[in-house]
């Protein structure tokens, strides 16, 4: 692992180390890249009937969420608008971690999906995607006699 | 305000593994604002404690995820949130106003009055 001779900033750094320790542990990454520690964070999940999609994106307005899914393809795009006060002299910013701009993920699915059977929610902060596979594709139960 | 390390966190019995959520802490005339990110958290699931100077702001992610799901990726692999955060004196703790709104834990809190800044006035000699 090659160190920097000039670290001059130190959360650089950091991020950097980090970034290699995730390519240490995923050995093969998605043509897509390491999405993982962007925004939003995001969970899949499948049943036997769908696939599921946790997106964790607070403090987004709904209409503002664009969500399309195109051969097994999922985009969940949006923008989070600041809360910072701008111009305000007197107010200072402490601390300054939360994501603010617009986002742009991608994740493969797997292509079985039906196009037409997606349901999108946003509760709480978590946009939960659910798709149905198509029929053709669920696993069927087969009784042995 | 400052965020307490891991070090001075009282032991606990088992402690869950637990996510930091980020924040922004913005300070004006009259007070300080934070802004935490907890996605999922409902409000029956959040706990806000304020012993003497020590904030504590803990919740839960309330999923609801289908019966028999199986998680083929997770980045959230944790369903909780804690973060510490040291208070200043200057900071009047019983005037806490605290807003989640979308997964965005918005809490105010209002300085004492003798903390305001005044405004001294210099005079020419």
């Amino acid at each position: 692992m090659e160190l920097s001779l000039f670290p001059r900033d130190m959360f650089a750094e950091l991020d950097r180390l980090q970034r290699q320790m995730q390519q240490a542990f995923e050995l093969s990454p998605s043509i897509r890249g390491f999405a993982r520690g962007g925004f939003p964070a995001l969970n899949v999940g499948t049943t036997a009937e769908s696939a599921e999609i946790y997106a964790f994106a607070p403090g987004l307005d709904p209409a503002s969420i664009e969500v399309n899914l195109e051969r097994g393809v999922l985009r969940v795009a949006g923008e989070r608008k600041s809360e910072l006060p701008d111009g305000d002299a007197n107010a200072s910013l402490h601390v300054n971690e939360r994501f603010v701009g617009r986002f742009h993920r991608v994740i493969t699915l797997s292509d079985d999906l039906d196009q037409n059977a997606v349901q999108a929610k946003y509760r709480d902060g978590v946009l939960h995607i659910s798709i149905k596979r198509l029929v053709t594709a669920q696993t069927r139960r087969i009784d042995i006699n | 305000m400052n965020e307490k390390t891991a070090v001075a966190r009282e032991p606990q019995a088992p402690e869950l593994a637990t996510l930091l959520p980020p924040v922004d802490v913005i300070e004006d005339i009259e007070g300080i604002t934070l802004y935490a990110d907890l996605p999922g958290v409902t409000k029956e699931k959040l706990s806000l404690e304020v012993e003497g100077e020590t904030l504590t702001i803990e919740g839960e992610m309330d999923l609801r995820v289908p019966e028999g799901m199986e998680a083929t990726h997770a980045e959230v692999s944790v369903p909780r949130f804690r973060r510490v955060f040291t208070l200043s004196k200057e900071l009047d703790t019983g005037k806490l106003q605290a807003a989640l709104k979308q997964g965005v834990l918005k809490l105010r809190i209002q300085k004492a009055e003798r903390a305001k800044p005044r405004r001294i006035s210099v005079q020419a000699g």
